[in-house]
């Protein structure tokens, strides 16, 4: 078992409660969606399984261990084996692409082996070749302020890549990316998933991303699970109705309707 | 889903706070200009603008003899030797301060299992001597030091190093708090330690400022050798405070005019260095 949740609840300092009561499972090697409108507790709920929140109730077990039990020399062997694509990739815009890829091994590599790679890069093939899959790869020494949104988000898929994870977590990972390039994107994600064993957990906006591309999609609303299902049992109404308070549609990749979409991308039958 | 408009009026939440933070700071303000006797008419009084100008006349013309500008540049070489010395002194010092106090870096706060409570615990007295050090001014350490090592630009040195160390610790430690902490706290999310942490996630955010501040306390540091070069710690201020005895006006405002092309010198590096880092 790589996650499992019991009644998680998270409620910020603030008062406002993200997470309300979440219990599922996910096996090793499973693949996940999450979907729901924004505020819906998506980002909270990835931030508690990479360890990064604490819940505030609730029991937590990340790839064997409750994170909140541990020693900290055990959490930190724990994080370094969880990998998160954030929404708005945390990379200093003054960093080169190669050390911002290279920084995913910063929690097995030794002190040393971090700082030395600073005045010279340890890895540059490593880097080269992830940076390849997300065909990005002649940006290799270029500064990161120099990116455009999506490269930098494709950086930040790299460097996840490059960590080679037991969990992968990701929060929207394509959501400054172009349709044709998510889909490589989050296909590489999956693939990366499929070929080591592990564990894949990824939010996604664009709901027929979603149900493309993961044997299991979650769909929460207002820090609940509304369902847990193969993408073939969703129905439209559920989707509906999951996004009712937030447009009439569910969002798809640059706002085109389900019909509108390449072959191959379509969506698989509905079942009542 | 149409947005509607609630039915009650709605009000910006922030404007009460903000206006009595507005006239806290002003009531706070106040006293201290009338505690001073600070008067503004008095610069323009006819008396007191006739004693001005007489002091200042004596600053004219200066004083460019060669004797005596060979003197003024090898003290300009000390002060800037006592200068950068105790600048990279103080830094060698604040850094691994500021490095223990900065919260950004702390592990226990994106989430203690057991055991992160002995960080916190080690950070107070780090604090505590970093706001030692710079609460005593750097001419009570000078004249400490000059009781220890002598009469000398040594003495400067060390008192610019402890003082500048407590305050290069406080604002290094500000500076990597107030720059954006995400990449840093993204590192340690994933189990990074520390040092990768701050190298790889806060150093290259906040280079720059660190640079120019570093840069500034410098300039400050060319200053403060004057005032110790009055208790003896050499260099410009020890020449100043001869000229000054002398009532040699001339002598005074050469040596001024040093120092008004010592800070032009420090804000020119400061650009160049935060191009070069930018």
């Amino acid at each position: 078992m790589s996650l499992r949740l019991d009644d998680i609840r998270h409620v910020y300092a603030n008062g406002y409660c993200a997470v309300n009561g979440v219990s599922c499972a996910v096996g090793t090697g499973e693949r996940v969606a999450i979907i729901g409108p924004s505020g819906a507790g998506k980002t909270t709920l990835l931030r508690l399984l990479a360890t990064a929140l604490r819940p505030s109730a609730g029991a937590l077990n990340v790839l064997g261990a409750d994170p909140w039990r541990i020693d900290r020399t055990a959490l930190r062997r724990l994080r370094s084996r969880i990998g998160m694509v954030h929404q708005a990739p945390p990379i200093p815009p003054r960093q080169r692409v190669v050390t911002a890829v290279l920084a995913g091994r910063l929690g097995q590599w030794p002190a040393w082996k971090s700082l030395a790679s600073l005045v010279y890069p340890a890895d540059i093939r490593g880097a080269e070749q992830m940076l390849g899959r997300m065909e990005i790869a002649d940006k290799l020494f270029e500064r990161c302020d120099r990116l455009s949104g999506g490269q930098l988000q494709r950086v930040g898929v790299a460097r996840v890549l490059y960590q080679r994870p037991d969990l992968i977590l990701t929060d929207e990972p394509v959501s400054a990316v172009d349709p044709a390039l998510s889909d490589r994107v989050v296909g590489e994600l999956n693939r990366e998933a499929m070929a080591r064993g592990v564990t894949l957990v990824a939010s996604l906006h664009a709901v027929d991303l979603a149900l493309h591309w993961f044997p299991r999609v979650i769909g929460v609303k207002v820090g609940e699970i509304a369902f847990d299902l193969p993408p073939v049992r969703i129905s439209d109404a559920m989707l509906r109705e999951l996004y009712a308070s937030e447009m009439a549609q569910a969002p798809t990749q640059g706002y085109q309707p389900f019909e509108a979409m390449v072959p191959g991308v379509r969506r698989k039958p509905v079942y009542f | 889903m149409a947005y509607q408009a609630s039915a009650l009026q709605v009000r910006d939440p922030a404007a009460l706070p903000r206006l009595v933070l507005t006239i806290l700071v002003l009531a706070l303000f106040w006293p201290g200009f009338s505690l001073t006797e600070f008067d503004l008419t008095a610069l323009f009084d006819t008396r007191s603008r006739e004693t001005m100008g007489k002091f200042v006349s004596t600053f004219f013309p200066l004083e460019t003899s060669p004797g005596f500008l060979q003197l003024v540049a090898r003290s300009t070489l000390e002060t800037l030797a006592i200068a950068t010395a105790g600048t990279v002194l103080a830094m060698l010092l604040a850094a691994p301060f500021a490095l223990a106090i900065t919260r950004s870096l702390s592990i226990s706060r994106i989430g203690p299992g057991r055991g992160y409570w002995l960080g916190r615990i080690l950070r107070l007295p780090a604090r505590f001597a970093v706001m030692f050090f710079r609460s005593i001014p750097e001419i009570v350490w000078a004249l400490l030091f000059v009781r220890a090592v002598g009469l000398g630009p040594a003495a400067g040195v060390l008192a610019i190093g402890v003082t500048y160390g407590g305050m290069l610790g406080k604002v290094y430690s500000e500076i990597l708090e107030s720059n954006d902490t995400r990449p840093a706290a993204a590192l340690l999310e994933t189990g990074s330690g520390r040092m990768a942490a701050f190298f790889y996630g806060l150093w290259p955010v906040a280079l720059p400022e660190l640079v120019s501040y570093t840069v500034y306390r410098w300039e400050c540091a060319v200053r403060a050798s004057v005032i110790m070069g009055f208790v003896g710690a050499g260099g410009l201020g020890l020449q100043m405070e001869l000229s000054m005895r002398m009532l040699n006006g001339g002598e005074v405002s050469t040596i001024l005019l040093v120092f008004l092309l010592l800070v032009m010198l420090a804000d020119a590096v400061s650009a160049i260095l935060r191009k070069v880092t930018a």
